[in-house]
């Protein structure tokens, strides 16, 4: 049987990209951002590949669509019948894939647009806030349901993810029959646990997705501080946490972007003493309020979210990002090649100093 | 002798660099491929597009020139030879490096020149044209690091941590700025001519490749960082 995070340790890199249009234009295709990660094969070792597209369900733009791993029929029943209590199903079928033989043991793979019937949640549960509601739904399913895996929860955004080198995972998925105006894509190289299926990146918690390449040292820290608010790390791997992080401090605390990078890859001390005083006393509040949510050892990540994308690298920059621009498009990945394979004249190419974070923000003004 | 590189894989790639019974190679939009020049002797390589990461790796008796930007670990533990870059270079370049010569027209990444060393006429250089990122020159150990900080006004063009746990070599810095972020253990000087002496070839070379003005290059200061007298390391590394 196949171990799971936690019950083996594999020692070993992997791959990040993320594609966004600035004005939100739904018009990059799928196929590009699979063509990016796929010049960095040799970053992945086939245990995991994923994507994060956003855009892709104009249809059912204000439907949640949760995307679900099924063992077998029993745990899709129970959480079938479970969706069925709280949401009317817009629309339900298997994602469509295709065959692909170096993709194995694909579990029963599901889609669900969903709307919230907040009679019947209010009635059961009183007054909740609707994004709570869809959290809590979440890690029901997902620590309550044997063989039932809710991996992504967003509005008209979708993560697909498998075991598998990314171009293959790609390929599986069909993306080339989505367009998106934001991409995200991580190859894995799992440092210290298996690859299993919901062990892929992206991890995604409503429109929050986040694709990572690091090693987290801080982890027990980090899940410590974050349990503490009704937060469960089931998978024991250190890129979940990074998502609930994230979650938590936008949006349950209200933080910006620009905040949440100063908190997870805080400047040292001395770097906050050279500062001029008001920065410092910013810098300062932040450390001090959060410090349980520095995130040491290195790492570059990507956030994907509704209208945007942050990039970020430890404060050591002890992983490799690069980013450049062409047009209205951002491109931002661990290496230029991967930039260049599908944006060749790509200008601007510029590597972001280690804890300078790159926000992309959408803008549709003049639309 | 022309090579396409195209979606080759890297191996395919330098099977063929090294079958080739030319001297002078060319290769041709080159896509990521790693290793490029690796275990190849005796020629002479010109790259067009992006080389993979570790370019240049064990480099020994092959020179390199290359049109594009370079990604990390270009020249890791290279023995001789000349790396020519008309563009960027990445983080880690010249890692461990032990010999021969890279010279970056634009910026180089994080870690420049980490852990160079130097052995009798084993004298490795790195050159940067304009600015680097944080720790240039960790735990050197020897050979010669210049950054000119073209473009630079105002600004010494290395990040922080400059020189941490360096214990051999010298560097050698453009600015108009005196460095404020230097490990504690490294002195840096104001340079006199005669100081700036065992850098000038260096300088010659980079405006020679990338069509440089010496005058404007000497019209800036330069600072000279060394590990200082009292190096704190050197009863670690060498017993006597």
């Amino acid at each position: 049987m196949l171990k799971k995070e936690g019950q083996i340790r594999i020692p070993s890199g992997c791959a990040i990209s993320g594609i966004i249009h600035k004005k939100g234009k739904p018009v990059i295709n799928g196929s590009q951002i699979v063509d990016s990660i796929a010049v960095m094969h040799d970053r992945s070792n086939g245990l995991g590949g994923g994507f994060a597209g956003y855009g892709i369900y104009p249809e059912y733009a204000d439907s949640y669509a949760f995307h679900v791993f099924y063992d077998d029929f029993k745990a899709r029943q129970e959480t079938e019948r479970y969706l069925d209590k709280y949401f009317d199903v817009v629309n339900l079928s298997r994602i469509p894939v295709r065959k692909n033989k170096n993709i194995k043991d694909e579990p029963l793979i599901w889609r669900y647009f969903v709307d919230p019937i907040f009679t019947k949640i209010q009635e059961e549960k009183g007054e909740i806030d609707e994004e709570k509601f869809i959290v809590d739904t979440v890690f029901y399913i997902n620590t309550y349901i044997d063989g039932a895996y809710i991996f992504s929860s967003g509005k008209n955004m979708g993560v697909f993810k498998a075991v598998g080198f990314p171009e293959d995972v790609g390929d599986f998925y069909k993306l080339e029959e989505y367009d998106g105006y934001c991409w995200t894509a991580h190859g894995r190289y799992p440092t210290n646990t298996p690859g299993w299926w919901g062990g892929a990146h992206p991890f995604a918690l409503l429109d929050y997705s986040i694709v990572h390449n690091g090693e987290i040292s801080s982890y027990d820290a980090n899940r410590r501080f974050i349990e503490m608010f009704d937060y469960k790390c089931t998978l024991l791997t250190d890129t979940e946490v990074i998502t609930y992080i994230i979650d938590f401090l936008n949006r349950k605390q209200g933080f910006d972007f620009e905040d949440i990078a100063s908190i997870i890859a805080a400047p040292f001390w001395e770097e906050i003493e050279k500062m001029q005083p008001e920065r410092a006393r910013r810098f300062k509040t932040l450390r001090n309020a959060f410090a349980s949510l520095l995130i040491t050892g290195p790492f570059s990540i990507m956030c994907g979210f509704t209208d945007g994308l942050m990039a970020l690298n430890d404060r050591l920059k002890l992983r490799s990002m690069v980013a450049g621009e062409k047009d209205d498009v951002v491109y931002i990945a661990s290496e230029e090649s991967a930039i260049r394979a599908v944006c060749p004249d790509v200008g601007n190419i510029w590597a972001p100093k280690g804890g300078e974070p790159i926000i992309v923000r959408v803008n549709r003004e003049g639309e | 002798m022309i090579i396409e590189a195209g979606k080759k894989y890297y191996t395919e790639l330098n099977r063929e660099i090294k079958a080739a019974e030319d001297r002078e190679i060319t290769i041709k939009g080159v896509l990521g491929q790693r290793y490029i020049g690796t275990g190849v002797k005796n020629k002479d390589i010109t790259v067009y597009g992006t080389p993979g990461n570790a370019m240049g790796a064990y480099l020994s008796g092959t020179n390199i020139t290359v049109y594009g930007n370079v990604q990390d670990a270009v020249g890791d533990t290279m023995d001789n030879g000349d790396i020519v870059v008309y563009g960027n270079g990445g983080d880690t370049l010249g890692y461990g490096m032990r010999g021969g010569s890279i010279y970056i027209r634009d910026n180089g990444g994080y870690r420049v020149g980490i852990h160079m060393k130097a052995y009798m006429e084993h004298q490795p250089v790195v050159v940067i044209g304009g600015k680097v990122g944080s720790f240039l020159g960790e735990y050197q150990a020897g050979g010669t690091i210049v950054v000119l900080g073209l473009g630079v006004d105002g600004a010494f063009p290395a990040g922080g941590y400059c020189g941490t746990g360096m214990h051999g070599g010298a560097m050698y810095i453009r600015s108009d700025v005196p460095p404020t972020e230097l490990a504690p253990q490294v002195v840096a000087e104001l340079c006199t001519p005669a100081m700036l002496e065992p850098a000038m070839a260096c300088i010659e070379n980079y405006c020679h490749y990338f069509d440089a003005g010496i005058k404007e290059i000497l019209a800036k200061p330069f600072y000279k960082l060394t590990p200082g007298a009292n190096n704190p390391y050197n009863d670690l590394y060498t017993a006597y």
